[in-house]
């Protein structure tokens, strides 16, 4: 389990995150909702080890993860898909896959993964030999998962995966968030788009200027008549 | 025939020096792809490269002395960026451009320190400074090898990149710094590797180089220095094989125009020489300045990936 407490963070002199606990159980999808500079982002790339918190704790599965080198984060099985996709572009799809393995020796299985990958995403597979750059932006989401996965992480962290993407795509990208996720894999993800998150998580976090103000499950804050108002878009009356 | 004849002898020692500029420019071209920097304090690595071998060939024999110069030259290119540049990773560019000077102030005065401000005659390395004749003229064997070697050289370089894991690490953390990071990449390795591979390039450089000069300054490095600069601007700084070409078409260039006024004077186009052989520098630098106006991305500058 991934367990956050009393985490604070200032970033350039913005505290950023203020006291925040979170909890991530094993096999769940946990989301984490919040509007513009809430401080979602900053969690993640503390999490990752990509920023420095001022205090608290990280812990996943007992160990503290504050002030381990990113390197080491991801070899503990934690693996994060940057906000905006970040493939890289000038390579090409099968090699974004391959470097997502960067940490790991096992040739014959990573080879058994790329497979694994091509089977969630069977476009990837298509494409392989096309450079990152030239696909579409669901295409290069699909990637981003799939460079992740290539890790093999017990926790995935997504950031803001259904940015900039057609609705349609976003239900494909959701769809898959649950079937990587009935495979096995944790996942953390990290969602403006409040109503396809909260019905596809099992438990969500709401987000207000660095602290936790809501949590439940999915279902309950998809009726929370706060959560409708501020992030639903349902009217005031 | 004549032409051909008069012109053979600048164009082959043209291609050799290119072949060394090019040596160089590729440690300013990889470090420019990764950091973003101008390393200033490159040519003067080359510098220093000549001068530990002048020390080390009066003590020891060259087999030992060989290795040992690009040893320690490597050394002084990862010091270098360990103690001016990684410190300055979050600061702005400028800063690390400053500290780029710096040092390259820095290494040239010690070298005026421990030199004296004389020349310190390069030794002569046995089979490499021999004089072989090729299409009837005679030249060293260096010049001859030089072409071959860079090529051989930057082929390997290619292969690395493209084809193994550092490669792959090195091209993902030229782009990505942050998601270089988020694969488990190291950056600080892969930056230190590319400031390793730079300098063993230019320590090899610096032997072809100075064997056909007669001795080391501390100075020495300036010169060279910019023109292999300037070969990386003009063939896109951040491009490897860009780099190379450049550097080929400068070393050309600057020594036919050295040899302007004998190839015309032997065609009988003038009669007496004019004195061409001023502006060979003035050339090189005059590219630049064209290339910087017109193509500021130079030859294979940076490609954009455009979707289909």
């Amino acid at each position: 389990m991934l367990k956050i407490n009393d985490l604070h963070v200032s970033y350039g002199g913005i505290r950023a995150l203020r006291g925040v606990d979170l909890e991530v159980p094993d096999g769940k999808i946990v989301t984490l909702i919040g509007a513009n500079g809430a401080g979602k982002s900053t969690l993640l790339r503390t999490i990752s080890g990509l920023v420095k918190a001022d205090s608290g704790s990280i812990t996943y599965d007992g160990v503290e993860l504050l002030g381990k080198p990113i390197n080491k984060v991801l070899e503990m099985g934690i693996a994060q898909v940057p906000e905006g996709r970040r493939v890289f572009a000038d390579m090409t799809v099968l090699e974004n896959l391959k470097i997502g393995a960067y940490l790991r020796k096992d040739k014959a299985e990573i080879e058994k993964d790329i497979q694994w990958v091509y089977s969630l995403f069977p476009r990837l597979e298509e494409r392989h030999w096309q450079l990152a750059g030239t696909l579409s932006g669901g295409e290069q989401q699909m990637l981003a998962v799939g460079r992740a996965l290539m890790s093999r992480p017990k926790v995935l962290m997504m950031d803001e995966p259904s940015l900039g993407l057609a609705p349609l795509v976003v239900q494909g990208i959701f769809e898959i968030i649950r079937t990587i996720n009935e495979q096995g894999v944790t996942v953390l993800l990290i969602e403006q788009n409040a109503n396809m998150a909260l019905k596809t998580a099992d438990i969500a976090y709401v987000l207000e200027t660095g602290s936790i103000t809501k949590t439940g499950t999915g279902a309950e804050l998809l009726a929370d008549e706060s959560i409708k108002e501020a992030y639903l878009g349902k009217k005031k009356k | 025939m004549d032409l051909l004849q008069s012109t053979l002898p600048y164009l082959i020692s043209g291609i050799s020096v290119g072949g060394q500029y090019a040596l160089i420019a590729i440690g300013y071209t990889m470090v420019y792809g990764i950091l973003r920097l101008i390393n200033f304090a490159h040519g003067d690595v080359f510098m220093v490269a000549g001068l530990v071998m002048v020390y080390l060939s009066a003590a020891m024999p060259l087999y030992i002395a060989i290795p040992l110069m690009i040893l320690l030259t490597v050394a002084l290119g990862f010091t270098i960026e360990r103690v001016a540049y990684k410190p300055l990773r979050n600061a702005p560019r400028m800063s690390v451009m400053i500290s780029a000077i710096g040092v390259s102030y820095l290494i040239q005065n010690l070298a005026l320190y421990i030199t004296g401000g004389l020349n310190k005659n390069y030794p002569a390395i046995p089979w490499i400074s021999d004089k072989v004749t090729i299409f009837g003229m005679e030249t060293t064997r260096v010049t001859v090898i030089t072409p071959f070697l860079t090529v051989i050289l930057v082929a390997a370089l290619v292969l690395l990149i493209n084809h193994t894991k550092i490669g792959m690490a090195m091209r993902a953390v030229s782009r990505d710094f942050e998601t270089a990071q988020l694969m488990g990449i190291k950056i600080n390795s892969v930056i230190s590797a590319t400031f390793i591979i730079g300098t063993f390039l230019a320590a090899i450089g610096s032997m072809l180089y100075f064997t056909n000069y007669p001795g080391v300054v501390p100075t020495s490095g300036g010169m060279p220095g910019l023109k292999a600069f300037v070969a990386a601007v003009f063939g896109g700084i951040g491009s490897i094989p860009g780099a190379v070409i450049g550097a080929f078409i400068i070393g050309i260039c600057e020594s036919i125009i050295k040899g302007l006024d004998t190839i015309l004077v032997v065609n009988g186009v003038i009669t007496e020489q004019v004195g061409f052989s001023t502006f060979s520098d003035a050339f090189t630098f005059a590219l630049l300045i064209i290339v910087l106006v017109f193509k500021p991305t130079g030859l294979f500058g940076e490609k954009t990936t455009d979707k289909v």
